[in-house]
Formats: structure tokens, C-alpha cells, sequence
């Protein structure tokens, strides 16, 4: 089953079109993240996911049920993008709040703030008022409620913007751990190198549309360059090359080109000993998110020109 | 269902009990605290000395009905005239203190933590009303009861049919808190001040028209208070409540500012209950509907 599914999602403000065609699912227990630029809609999707805005087109569901639920939103927490809290509050009285609007309260409520305060590294600021915190702070504080209910998906919008390294650090392990509880987590974030490293699958948004996707975890950026230093070898060479793989080319002195996974490069080892190159270079690198990010995003502009 | 229901109760108690607090941190509510409490010592200290002259005359002179009943007037103006001033205290208050409330947490986006719990959009603006409205209410009566009762405890006189007059003057408060939380759904925080004064203004106006036309049997002049009093019944409601609390045949007199030449019917009473009632449902309904 889809913890989430969208079916040509569409917002207008006005005139404004800011989601154009939204359609997407997110499979129970992944780290889904949701990429774009700036005013691509991102977080006018995930106010619709959570019933915040109503869609102006399309269908969406969460864990089954239609936004805004209050069944579905039992099971769901949110840090949203511009956290702004009731500053006058204490951490440990803005969770307690926010846990008995979960409906919980007593010793179990009492238990879980001060589980989460330890979490997200605030147990000795519990109670300070929030007004007093940081910005990195209250991103800790506002994640510490997002997880309060022990949610089923967790919707992250930015959680990292305002943390230091150790915070961003900390908030990777938060993910990875709920993660292996089984959580879902819908992740918004500018930071590529963290989306990386924590989903599972990413998708690429542009003007509302989903403009690409990618599996992380399965390898599905199988696109590797291959890097070579070789002695000197003849064009031959390069045109034997081509049964490894495509775009091989000479670099000054190295050899570039692009393979489809990694495990060829023995047999690619051993087919160039066996021509009686020398080699002294021999590294396989995958694009970073970031460089197939830009080249997407580079792509969408130029049709747009183009067009 | 009744599980539900509780659940539901809960929820709105648990918003009101954080609108509460929030209200008691606000500086607006300590400044009508303390000026309120100024206003109350000013108030009794200007009638101590009053009623000090007052027995200080009666000393010199003998005993008349005629002076005792002078004497009450003068007591029943200055008990109406603090009341007048506390009116407007009230209207104040019940304007400012919750007109950021819902706007404020709206435009600010604090408003989307609360919203995304299983909480309701209705139990948020009627946590939040029964905040304001629970503090509003201890505020109205203490004022009002300080008025009273500082007469009543230096002068000996009881304002009349303070019983009946009380609960018309909680209405109207009740009704500017609520018309400023429904405000709130739909304007900024500075437009809804704008929106709900102006409102109460537009009422004040039209009642003084009205007065006016009374006095110069002029029909047309009387029906426009009566058609702004349908469109904010905030001050045909203090007429009326200052109606009760004036001697028989006072108001009729039109002796003092506070008399009415034209009494507001009772059935405002009940137009003003069922204003307030729509203007809730409404707020809820724009709340329920509109984009955070």
C-alpha cells in the first residue's frame, strides 16, 4: 500500500498556477525526497498533503485517506518549513501541548517529551523559553514534535536549514533511526548532499510536475564515468573500449567514459592487460545528486527555450 | 460517540487552556489590568469625597425627601458614569485582545502545527473563543462589579436592576470578541482592528442619531439607528442595559447623557444572542475553508 498517492494534483492561486500536475506515490518505510527550485511548488504540495490547502484539481490520499483527516492526521507528524511556535512556552510545556493535542497525556506523555528532549539534544533547555532558543533549536524542538505520536510518515519540510554541522549531523541519525522503526519520512530540503545520504528515492519538481526520479538505494544512478590512466595506447583502443560502455574519449592525457555499474570493471581490467596497456589509473565515480540536479533542472530550461 | 464527544470537549478545553495563557502574557491585557485597576481607585476615591460632601451637607441641613432623592440621582450618574467608561474599556478589550489571534498565527504560520494535529478546525476557534470569552467575562465582571460595588459600599445605594443589566452588558462584550476572532479568518490583523471598530463606531453613530431623531420626532433620523443597531447591536445594547440601570421615569426625562428618548426593544436582546451565534458559525466556516 501507498502511505501517500497523488493523482494529477493541481493548485491555483489566482492566476498563479503553483502546483501544475501533481502525480506521485511514497512507499510504506522509505526516506522519500522531494526536490526542486525555488516556487516549484514543493511546499504548496505538502500543505495539500496535510489538508492545510485545499487542491484545486486532482486527488491525494494519505495512509489511505483523504488530507486532512483526522484519523489519517493522528498518524502523521510535521515540521513545517517556517517553524513558528508559541514562543512563550517552555520546551517541555510547547510538547506537552502539542502531545495532549495527540490526545495523549499522564506519565506516557511525560515519558516521551523527555525521551524526545534527550533526542534532539535539549533536555537541559527544556525549560527555557522558546523565545530564548536558537533557530537551530527550535528546528530540534519543532522535530522533537513531529515525532511526538510516534508518526507514521513524518512530513521534514526544510528540517536542516537553520542547523550547524553536528545538527544536521544529528538530525541524519533522527531520520535514519526512524527510518529502521519503520516510519515514512517525506523529506523537503535544499541541502542535496543530505538528501543523498538519508532517501531512499528522490523526485525532481519543477513548476508542480514531477520532472524526474530516482531510486538512491538501488543504485538506480547507474550512469557511472570511468576514469583512466593508461600508458599510450592507439585510438584502437578506445574504439574497444565501446563493448564496456559509451562516450569514451580522450582527456589530456586520461580516458574518459561512461559505464552502467561497476561490476564490468575487471573484465574492462582484464581486457586491457590482454591488449598490453599499462594501467595506472583506474576509478569509477557516480554524479552526485547535485550534478544531476542541475543537469535536470539545466535540461527543462533549455527545452523551455528551446520550445 | 460519546468517546467522541469527550475527545472533542477535550481538545477544545486543551486549545482555550493555551489561548488563556497566551492571553495572560499579552501586554495588552496587563495595561487593561492595571488601568482598570487605576481607574477603580480613581473612581472610589472620587466618590468617597463626594459622598463625604454630600453627608458633610446633610449635616448642615435638615432632612428632605427631595435632598435624598437628589442625592441618589447624583449617585446614579456617577455609577453610570464609571459604567460608561467602563463600557468603553470593555469594547476595547474585547476588540484588541483577540484580534490577532487567529490572523496573527495565520500570517505568522503557527497556525499550521495546530491545524495538522487531529484536532478540528472548529475546536480551534471555539478553544480559542472560550479562551478570550472566559477571560473577557471575569474582566467585564469585575469591572462592572467594582463600579457597583464602590457605590453601593460608600454611598448606600443600589444601581437598579443591575441583575438584568449585567448579563445585556456581558452580551455586548461577548459579541465584539466574537465578531473580532470571525474578523480574524478573513482580514490581517490590522484590517480586522480596523473592521471591528469601525463597526462599533458605525453603531455608536447610528444610536446617537437615533437619540437625536427621538428628541425631534424626526422618523428618518430614527431609522437609521435602528438599521445600524441591526448591523452591530453593540450599542443599542448598552442602551439598553443603561435603560435598566436608571430610575424609573429617568431615561424617558433624557436628563442625563445615559437616558435613551428611544428604549431599544428586548427583542434586540435576542437579535444580539443570535448575531453572536452567526457570526461564530461563520467565523468557523471561512476557518474550516480557507487555505493556511
Amino acid at each position: 500500500m501507498f502511505v501517500i498517492e497523488t493523482q494529477h494534483l493541481q493548485k491555483q492561486f489566482g492566476n498563479k498556477l503553483a502546483v501544475a500536475d501533481l502525480t506521485l506515490t511514497v512507499n510504506s518505510g522509505e526516506v522519500f525526497g522531494f526536490l526542486g527550485p525555488n516556487g516549484a511548488g514543493k511546499s504548496t504540495s505538502i500543505k495539500m498533503l496535510l489538508g492545510l490547502v485545499k487542491p484545486s484539481a486532482g486527488n491525494c490520499w494519505v495512509l489511505g485517506l483523504p488530507p486532512g483527516n483526522v484519523q489519517a492526521r493522528r498518524k502523521i507528524g510535521f515540521l513545517p518549513e517556517h517553524f513558528r511556535f508559541h514562543d512563550w512556552l517552555t520546551g517541555r510545556e510547547f510538547l506537552h501541548f502539542h502531545g495532549r493535542l495527540y490526545g495523549m497525556s499522564g506519565q506516557a506523555l511525560k515519558q516521551r517529551i523527555e525521551t524526545l528532549l534527550a533526542r534532539v539534544a535539549l533536555l537541559e533547555a527544556g525549560d527555557r523559553k522558546l523565545q530564548q532558543y536558537s533557530k537551530g533549536m527550535l528546528q530540534r524542538i519543532g522535530l522533537a514534535m513531529a515525532l511526538l505520536n510516534h508518526p507514521q510518515i513524518v512530513f521534514l519540510d526544510e528540517p536542516t536549514s537553520g542547523l550547524d554541522p553536528l545538527g544536521r549531523l544529528l538530525v541524519r541519525d533522527i531520520i535514519t533511526e526512524i527510518r529502521n522503526e519503520g516510519t515514512t519520512v517525506f523529506l523537503n530540503s535544499h541541502l542535496l548532499s543530505e538528501i543523498e545520504v538519508t532517501c531512499n528515492r528522490v523526485v525532481f519538481l519543477k513548476r508542480g510536475n514531477v520532472v524526474r526520479e530516482i531510486n538512491l538505494k538501488d543504485n538506480e544512478i547507474h550512469i557511472n564515468e570511468l576514469e583512466l590512466k593508461l600508458g599510450p595506447v592507439d585510438d584502437s583502443i578506445l574504439q574497444g573500449l565501446a563493448q564496456f560502455g559509451s562516450n569514451a574519449h580522450r582527456d589530456g592525457d586520461l580516458i574518459r567514459m561512461n559505464i552502467q555499474d561497476e561490476a564490468s570493471l575487471p573484465q574492462l581490467a582484464r581486457w586491457l592487460v590482454g591488449q598490453g596497456c599499462e594501467i595506472y589509473r583506474l576509478a569509477a565515480h557516480h554524479p552526485s545528486l547535485e550534478q544531476l540536479f542541475v543537469e535536470t533542472m539545466t535540461e527543462e530550461n533549455k527545452l523551455t527555450i528551446d520550445g | 460517540m460519546i468517546n467522541g464527544s469527550f475527545a472533542a470537549l477535550k481538545m477544545m478545553f486543551t486549545i482555550a487552556h493555551l489561548t488563556f495563557h497566551e492571553a495572560l502574557r499579552k501586554r495588552v491585557l496587563l495595561a487593561a489590568i492595571v488601568l482598570g485597576a487605576l481607574f477603580l481607585i480613581v473612581f472610589g476615591v472620587g466618590i468617597y469625597f463626594i459622598n463625604d460632601a454630600v453627608i458633610q451637607q446633610e449635616l448642615r441641613s435638615a432632612p428632605s425627601a427631595i435632598r435624598a432623592q437628589s442625592n441618589r440621582l447624583a449617585y446614579n450618574f456617577l455609577a453610570m458614569a464609571g459604567l460608561y467608561t467602563v463600557n468603553f474599556l470593555l469594547v476595547m478589550m474585547a476588540t484588541l485582545l483577540p484580534v490577532d489571534t487567529l490572523s496573527g498565527e495565520i500570517s505568522s504560520g503557527s497556525i499550521q502545527s495546530l491545524v495538522v494535529k487531529p484536532v478540528r478546525r472548529s475546536q480551534i476557534v471555539l478553544g480559542k473563543w472560550l479562551g478570550f470569552a472566559f477571560i473577557m467575562l471575569i474582566y467585564a465582571s469585575c469591572m462592572i462589579g467594582g463600579i457597583v460595588g464602590l457605590v453601593a459600599i460608600m454611598t448606600s445605594y443600589d444601581l437598579p436592576n443591575i441583575h438584568i443589566a449585567l448579563p445585556i452588558m456581558l452580551l455586548e462584550t461577548l459579541l465584539l470578541l466574537t465578531l473580532s476572532i470571525a474578523g480574524g479568518t478573513r482580514f490581517t490583523t490590522l484590517t480586522n482592528g480596523v473592521f471591528v471598530f469601525g463597526m462599533f463606531g458605525l453603531a455608536f453613530i447610528g444610536g446617537w442619531v437615533e437619540q437625536v431623531g427621538g428628541l425631534l420626532g424626526n422618523q428618518a433620523a430614527q431609522n437609521i439607528g435602528v438599521i445600524t443597531s441591526l448591523i452591530m447591536p453593540s450599542e443599542a445594547l448598552w442602551r439598553l442595559a443603561a435603560h435598566y440601570m436608571q430610575p424609573d421615569g429617568i431615561s424617558a426625562l433624557n436628563i442625563t447623557p445615559f437616558s435613551s428618548t428611544i428604549v431599544p426593544s428586548p427583542n434586540m436582546l435576542l437579535w444580539a444572542i443570535g448575531y453572536t451565534l452567526i457570526t461564530l458559525l461563520l467565523a468557523i466556516r471561512h476557518f474550516s475553508q480557507r487555505d493556511l
